[in-house]
């Protein structure tokens, strides 16, 4: 009796297990397979593609810019990772190591940026992307987007900056380096594993944005993905060009996924330095 | 406050003045991006809110005072997108809590592939949300949808339901779409909060024959309870500047808008700048009263790392 009961919670245990990973990679499951079928075979629902084609994949770049879009998204990605995380190491440095007045009022103000709705400087930002310039433009999007990585860049750099050694700080203060030296001959190479976890961060999120991108490009060709995928249009407005739709949408994801599964741990762990300490 | 981290010269002294100024050196680049992008926008955004900017009118705006806002109050569309707004959050928080707490209790226990099921639920999360949301489209199609073809094979409907075009059932469709999304994440930090508690006290439940659902609500939950109301009101956060998932979902059909969704479109579709922006202002408003809450309610871990 004792040995059933355990027997039947390790099978439901089995269960649930099951039902959760299912229920997680179904979908994606069902974007892949769509978009290995083409033409009438997209409309029967078949668990798997009977004749499995390229079509989608290979008409999605020459019946869309989507290369461009790809490369766009790309460059915009990049350069947002790269200026926040310059940007973040510096402020990072400053509010982690060094104590002045103003400095629990400035973190506090910097998390509160990270909690503004993008909405609510659409109208002011479109105003000064107009202004500078920058309208259907990439550098539009990287500036916009510090508005969102920045404030998460500065937050976490700061608490992986904090946990440093002191005594490596002074043994460099000794030996007459410049904060800027310390910063970053002596702390930078140490901080690697951070930043690359919060670089990655900042690159998912500005690879996913939407909003701005929507707002402030205009031709396809200066679309990055999400857009492209979003406004995706067939021959009429009513036969939206699923199987493209899809092959686009599994393009983007397999880097992501795949990135997310290599960096796995220290994903979790900035996440949740990011969020619940922040 | 605690000098840990830095070694500190004596206050006063010529060390620590530089390094107190090279402090705001280093601070500059960033505070002045921040004031970019940040402050100087919505401070610009609050302007147009009181005045009768328009996109299609390039001449300078015109003070309105309170016109904007009288406007929006008697909107029912406006009314209509804060009802779907606080449906979505709540219906969808709930859930994510619920089952981002089942998920992690499970991940929290040891079994063979528990590896496999916790980068299987990363996957949703690391999908973008326009994708995401375009996948689900396509499930929810009302002809060739795979969802209507499993429930018609159940018997649970008699006929195909047009998912994204009743705007009753549209809301349906989005919630399932963001709890897929986010249940990742909540997942994520009870697991944090679960794995840093003592494992003595669940042996000593055990000794004491307590029922594992009675240990849930007697010990977990009250021990988690800090670190779950700041992952609960993060994604009310979230979930109140919703736009992406109805933007997609709905074909920004009037009935089934978010607050976000109604202020972009009065903003760029009817072009009325100064509208927007009122609405804009007030889901800014709404969200700063959700921080305050969440910077209260984290004060602790907040002041600590800030100190």
């Amino acid at each position: 009796m004792r040995q059933v009961l355990s027997w039947l919670k390790k099978l439901g245990f089995g269960l649930l297990v099951t039902v959760i990973i299912v229920y997680t990679l179904f979908p994606f499951y069902w974007a892949v397979v769509s978009s290995l079928k083409q033409g009438t075979a997209l409309f029967v629902v078949d668990a798997w593609p009977r004749n499995p084609a390229w079509h989608n994949y290979v008409a999605v770049f020459t019946e869309q810019p989507f290369g461009r879009n790809l490369l766009n998204s790309v460059i915009v990605a990049t350069s947002v990772v790269l200026v926040s995380l310059f940007l973040a190491v510096t402020a990072s440095f400053a509010l982690a190591r060094i104590q002045f007045r103003g400095r629990t009022l400035l973190m506090l103000m910097i998390l509160a940026v990270s909690m503004f709705p993008q909405i609510a400087v659409l109208s002011g930002m479109y105003e000064l992307v107009r202004a500078l310039g920058l309208y259907n433009t990439l550098p539009a999007l990287t500036l916009s987007y510090m508005l969102f990585t920045l404030p998460f860049t500065v937050w976490v750099m700061t608490t992986f900056m904090r946990e440093l050694p002191k005594e490596l700080e002074e043994a460099a203060v000794v030996d007459g380096a410049t904060p800027w030296m310390i910063c970053f001959n002596v702390f930078l190479p140490l901080l690697k594993p951070a930043l690359v976890t919060t670089g990655l961060l900042a690159f998912i999120a500005a690879w996913n944005e939407f909003l701005f991108a929507l707002t402030f490009t205009l031709s396809q060709e200066a679309r990055t993905v999400p857009v492209a995928i979003a406004l995706m249009s067939g021959a009429s407005q009513h036969e939206l060009p699923w199987g493209l739709i899809m092959a686009a949408s599994v393009i983007v994801t397999v880097p992501l996924i795949a990135l997310v599964l290599i960096f796995q741990r220290s994903i979790v762990s900035g996440l949740t330095a990011g969020a619940v300490k922040g | 406050m605690e000098e840990s981290a830095s070694p500190t010269p004596a206050p006063g002294s010529m060390l620590a003045r530089q390094r107190v100024r090279s402090a705001w050196l280093f601070l500059l680049p960033t505070l002045v991006v921040l004031a970019g992008v940040a402050g100087w926008p919505l401070f610009r955004t609050f302007w147009f809110a009181f005045t009768n900017a328009s996109l299609a009118d390039p001449g300078p705006p015109e003070y309105v005072g309170m016109e904007n806002f009288a406007t929006i109050w008697d909107d029912p569309d406006w009314w209509q997108s804060v009802r779907n707004t606080f449906l979505f959050t709540g219906v969808s928080v709930t859930l994510e809590t619920v089952l981002g707490m089942v998920i992690a209790l499970t991940l929290n226990t040891r079994f063979r592939g528990r590896g496999v099921l916790r980068a299987a639920v990363l996957v949703p999360w690391a999908i973008p949300t326009v994708v995401s949301a375009k996948m689900w489209g396509w499930m929810f199609h009302d002809v060739y949808g795979v969802i209507n073809e499993m429930l018609l094979h159940v018997g649970w409907i008699s006929g195909p339901i047009a998912w994204t075009v009743d705007p009753k059932l549209s809301m349906v469709a989005i919630i399932a779409v963001d709890v897929w999304k986010t249940t990742p994440f909540m997942t994520l930090l009870l697991l944090a909060a679960l794995q840093m508690l003592p494992e003595e006290l669940y042996e000593a439940a055990k000794l004491d024959g307590a029922h594992p659902v009675m240990v849930f609500f007697r010990i977990t939950l009250p021990l988690i309870r800090g670190p779950m109301m700041v992952a609960i009101i993060f994604r009310v956060l979230d979930a109140l500047r919703v736009f992406d998932l109805f933007y997609i979902l709905t074909s920004n059909s009037s009935e089934s808008m978010s607050m976000a969704v109604y202020a972009r479109q009065q903003m760029f579709e009817f072009q009325d700048l100064g509208l927007g922006a009122a609405a804009a202002s007030l889901l800014f408003g709404l969200i700063a009263l959700f921080t305050v809450v969440y910077l209260v309610l984290g004060r602790d871990s907040v002041a600590q790392e800030a100190a």
